[in-house]
């Protein structure tokens, strides 16, 4: 150790030992905050702690709180809570657990199912938590059970609510389903929020609003005989109810839309175009969410989940598909605004091609539509207009100008697992795939085939944006949050997304060319406006499922069914005000005039005119 | 050196230490169900323990002073070890893996830092200066740092504790304390937004338990219940209902004072306060008397740090601090902390025994 300069020892002593004193009384400060709150505890308190602990032990139960409803618009419930007995086990007041279950399964049926979830819950709860054994108890089981009951320590009857969907299947993608609280929800809650609840929002809305929907535990102090049984609540804070919710969906046009889709699997969402609202939201086939409530067994599951249909899947919001000629009307707006005049023609043959010899793109008419314009490009359809088109804007300008209108992107609506679909570009297609773009890609992306994909929830958004004059609105859900004691109703605003700055002309030229298709002897829907009432705006689309050779031509009789081509339709009317816009997506449903315009047309009567369709439906 | 010191064994110190262990025996036996294999378990670290703590007394304190850089840098080389294997295993790392024996550095640094800045503050004359002071508490921050990083907040402070507690015993200057309080009552509002939320939470429920009596709050109700209830005189050895009937959550480790307060009441808890406070007051004296400045420094700190680990464990159990991870010292089952615990005492033993005045 090398000191260059004297220690004094003595000083540094000095320093030490005084600190030293400081710390002393340091001690003795922390000692006697210690001793002073021991004191408090033990001897001023001791009244209060000790009845709280003596004799009847007190413990604190968590009362879980009501879940909110959901309603439709019009205030139609969609999930609602009805009571059912439950019996419950506190495994810490059950002295032979084996014995218990059999002695209980001789006055109630308590299946292998239920005995092994029990076990599971037992295992992951602690010994003092009350863990469901069975519900759904019938009234006779739960009248042999209250005869029985001294026999049985720690287990209890209540009359719970249980959630329930009147509407079953319908809306199902929509509402979703809550289940019981799994390991996997356990790492991702806030724990005490859940005491004393089982279940959760799993999907949909349900899963959306959890924390709307959920409610405020309460819990009673109460006191507690030998046996565990509750003797008397000491004191009580009461819980609070869930919000109510009030969807945006009407029920009865959701229900229509669903049944035009009929054995279709596809998918239909109706905005309203001057607010976002989604007045309907339907995927088929669905399946009956209160199988999910109190656990679906894996057989159901499986067959659910395995199903060639997936029947899970929510399409409108999660499915992925070409929007074939649907992209047209939008390709339009990006004509004009890229300067392209409506008086320029490009003569149609009945195919396209970039080189002469070259590949040729079909167009649906193998006869040609001559020289076609703008506007009777979109009216009859004319592949090769936009083939065309597509090659001279080239892929990034599409890119760009299309996501104007939301396409590859998510809408950003009130349910979890959207997809953004894609909207491809150059640069997508070197990071995804790693390979150089050819133009023919641009191409057919000019029909909306190849790689472009769009969700039925954006075509119907971007349908929504022309119907409201560019303005794009959020799509959303929730309509209203009501407070169930005070019934006080909290609208939810409808937010706009920013328009793509179209011009009013061009928007209009695009508009009145979507009528026509509607309302003109040779516009591709003209059977869906026959004797309409009111104009309607619309856009037929067939996506390709499969590609088609050069010299082959696509038969739909003699194609497998699942090849067939996907159906679309867009629509919005009344044309000039418009109140409702529609996209429609009949998977394998041929062409979008005649399979999926009919089915637009129905929830668009309804909704307007009020015209339910007959009951007889054509079994396609 | 005389005879009676060739185990280098401070007799009051040790008969303090051994109480603890006893007193240990009889909580943990009510604590855990009157579990024989758990108490065994507990003997055989206690022990243990014990060993290294005679062992650590026969080193004399020029030879910890010689050692000090080595150790502080190898913990510090450890403790960025742990780090990048605890980056490349995608979770929080404590240990380091010998095969045999796991080997906790943060656990080594409760040591390490101490030492380290008293070796600093021996450098120069006594009361130390503004660079020496600054020095002090690089050597503090560096592997307070790395510890937060693992993440645990609660050893990173007990180490950072352990450190200034030597600045302060060095004669850091009035001026520079009080500017620091300032400071750090400046920055406290800053300090809320940067912690967890859970962290908040068990702060906030100290206020009011029974905001939330069945999550942040319940562990703090019922261990005052199971305090309060014990009364003057305690309920009696393995009568405690609010311990036995399940009531106290984590009762064998860090409740466990609620555990012995129910059962041996106000008595017992004062009884059981004045054993720590003699063990804190000999260390203190140990230091006192200790022979050079650096072996002072490092006793006076040891000292303090087990006094704070006392303070921080009853106050959260008595509900007058937010709960953190903090054992009960030599009560408390598991033995995590135990041996640098034991081992600190063994640095105080031999202080004591290569004291000035040998009497």
């Amino acid at each position: 150790m090398a000191d260059f300069e004297i220690k004094d020892v003595f000083r540094e002593t000095r320093v030490f030992t005084s600190r030293s004193i400081v710390i002393g009384i340091l001690m003795m400060v922390l000692i006697a905050i210690l001793l002073t709150r021991l004191f408090y505890l033990q001897v001023v308190e001791y009244d209060r702690y000790s009845t709280l602990s003596k004799k009847n032990r007190i413990s604190v139960v968590p009362r879980a709180p009501v879940r909110g409803l959901i309603f439709d618009r019009n205030g139609v419930p969609l999930a609602r809570n009805i009571p059912s007995y439950t019996l419950e086990v506190v495994p810490d007041q059950v002295k032979d657990m084996d014995d218990l279950l059999d002695e209980l399964g001789k006055l109630v049926q308590l299946s292998e199912y239920h005995l092994k979830l029990f076990r599971r819950e037992v295992k992951r709860h602690a010994r003092f938590d009350t863990i469901t054994l069975r519900s759904r108890l019938t009234d006779q089981e739960a009248a042999r059970f209250a005869v029985n009951r001294y026999r049985f320590d720690g287990v209890e009857l209540r009359a719970r609510l249980e959630r329930n969907y009147p509407k079953n299947e319908s809306a199902a993608h929509v509402v979703g389903y809550v289940g019981r609280i799994s390991s996997r929800d356990l790492e991702k809650i806030d724990n005490s929020l859940y005491r004393g609840i089982d279940f959760l929002g799993k999907t949909g809305i349900e899963s959306y609003y959890e924390d709307i929907l959920r409610g405020t535990i309460g819990f009673d102090q109460v006191e507690t005989n030998a046996h565990g049984r509750e003797v008397r609540i000491i004191s009580s804070t009461p819980s609070v109810p869930g919000k109510n919710i009030y969807l945006t969906i009407d029920s009865e046009l959701q229900l229509i839309a669903e049944q035009a889709l009929g054995d279709f699997r596809g998918a239909v969402v109706a905005i309203h175009p001057g607010t976002g609202e989604i007045l309907a939201f339907a995927s088929t086939p669905s399946y009956d969410p209160n199988a999910f409530v109190y656990g679906i067994s894996n057989a159901d599951y499986s067959a659910l989940r395995d199903s060639l249909d997936t029947p899970l899947l929510n399409r409108a919001l999660r499915g992925r598909y070409a929007p074939g000629s649907t992209i047209k009307p939008f390709m339009g707006m990006l004509a004009l605004k890229s300067g392209v005049s409506t008086a320029k023609k490009t003569f149609c043959p009945g195919y396209y091609t970039l080189t002469k010899g070259g590949h040729r793109f079909r167009c649906w008419k193998h006869s040609g539509h001559g020289a076609m314009d703008l506007h009777d490009s979109v009216v009859q359809s004319c592949d090769v207009y936009f083939y065309d088109l597509a090659h001279h804007l080239g892929i990034d300008e599409m890119h760009d100008s299309l996501s104007l209108f939301g396409f590859g992107s998510k809408t950003g609506i009130d349910l979890n697992g959207e997809s953004a679909a894609l909207l491809p570009s150059r640069q997508w297609k070197r990071g995804a795939k790693d390979l150089a773009w050819y133009p023919g890609e641009t191409v057919i992306a000019g029909i909306g085939q190849g790689f472009v994909l769009t969700t039925p929830l954006q075509l119907a958004s971007a349908t929504a944006m022309l119907a409201n004059n560019g303005q794009r609105m959020k799509p959303h859900l929730l309509l209203a949050e009501e407070n169930p004691l005070s019934a006080e109703k909290v609208i939810n605003p409808s937010p706009a997304l920013g328009s793509g700055k179209w011009k009013t002309e061009h928007l209009e030229f695009v508009r009145q060319a979507m009528v026509d298709v509607t309302d003109s002897a040779r516009g591709t829907a003209r059977r869906i406006g026959a004797g309409s009432p009111y104009k309607i705006a619309a856009k037929t689309g067939t996506a390709q499922v499969i590609g088609i050779k050069q010299n082959e031509r696509y038969k739909e009789s003699e194609v497998n069914p699942r090849h067939r081509d996907h159906a679309l339709f867009i629509a919005y009317a009344p044309a000039e005000h418009p109140e409702i816009a529609v996209a429609v997506i009949a998977e394998n449903g041929g062409h979008g005039g005649s399979t999926a315009g009919p089915i637009a047309k129905k929830v668009m009567d309804y909704y307007l005119l009020g015209k339910k369709p007959e009951k007889k439906e054509d079994p396609s | 050196m005389s005879n009676k010191t060739w185990l280098s064994i401070d007799w009051a110190l040790f008969t303090g230490l051994f109480t603890l262990s006893v007193v240990s025996m009889f909580v943990l036996y009510s604590a855990g169900d009157q579990n024989i294999a758990l108490l065994t378990r507990q003997s055989i670290r206690i022990a243990l323990a014990f060993v290294v703590m005679f062992a650590v007394a026969r080193i004399k304190p020029e030879q910890l002073l010689r050692w000090t850089p080595y150790l502080y840098a190898a913990g510090l080389i450890m403790l960025v070890i742990v780090l990048g294997v605890g980056v490349i295993g995608k979770g929080a790392q404590r240990w380091i893996d010998l095969g045999i024996v796991r080997f906790q550095p943060a656990e080594m640094m409760k040591l390490a830092v101490p030492m380290m800045v008293a070796w600093v503050m021996v450098k120069k004359p006594l009361p130390a200066s503004l660079p020496t002071v600054i020095l002090g508490f690089i050597v503090v921050a560096i592997p307070a740092a790395l510890v937060i990083k693992q993440p645990d907040l609660g050893t990173a402070i007990l180490i950072a504790g352990s450190g200034l507690v030597v600045i302060f015993f060095a004669g850091m200057s009035w001026k520079i304390i009080a500017s620091l309080a300032a400071i750090v009552a400046a920055a406290a509002p800053l300090g809320w937004y940067l912690i967890h939320d859970y962290q908040r939470q068990r702060i906030l429920t100290l206020f009011d338990p029974w905001s939330d009596p069945l999550g942040a709050g319940y562990h703090t109700i019922q261990s005052a219940i199971a305090v309060g209830s014990g009364g003057i005189y305690g309920k009696g050895w393995l009568n405690g209902s609010q311990s036995q009937l399940d009531f106290i959550p984590e009762r064998s480790t860090d409740f466990i004072f609620a555990v012995f307060s129910e059962e041996f009441g106000f008595i017992g808890s004062l009884l059981l306060l004045l054993v720590y406070l003699f063990i804190v007051g000999r260390s203190l004296y140990i230091a006192i008397e200790a022979k050079d400045s650096y072996t002072r420094l490092l006793c006076g700190s040891l000292a303090v740090t087990f006094a704070i680990y006392v303070f921080v464990n009853i106050g959260m159990v008595t509900g007058i601090l937010p709960i953190v991870g903090v054992p009960l010292p030599l009560i408390s089952y598991g033995g995590t902390s135990m041996v640098s615990l034991m081992a600190g005492f063994g640095i105080l033993m031999s202080a004591s025994s290569n004291r000035w005045f040998m009497h």
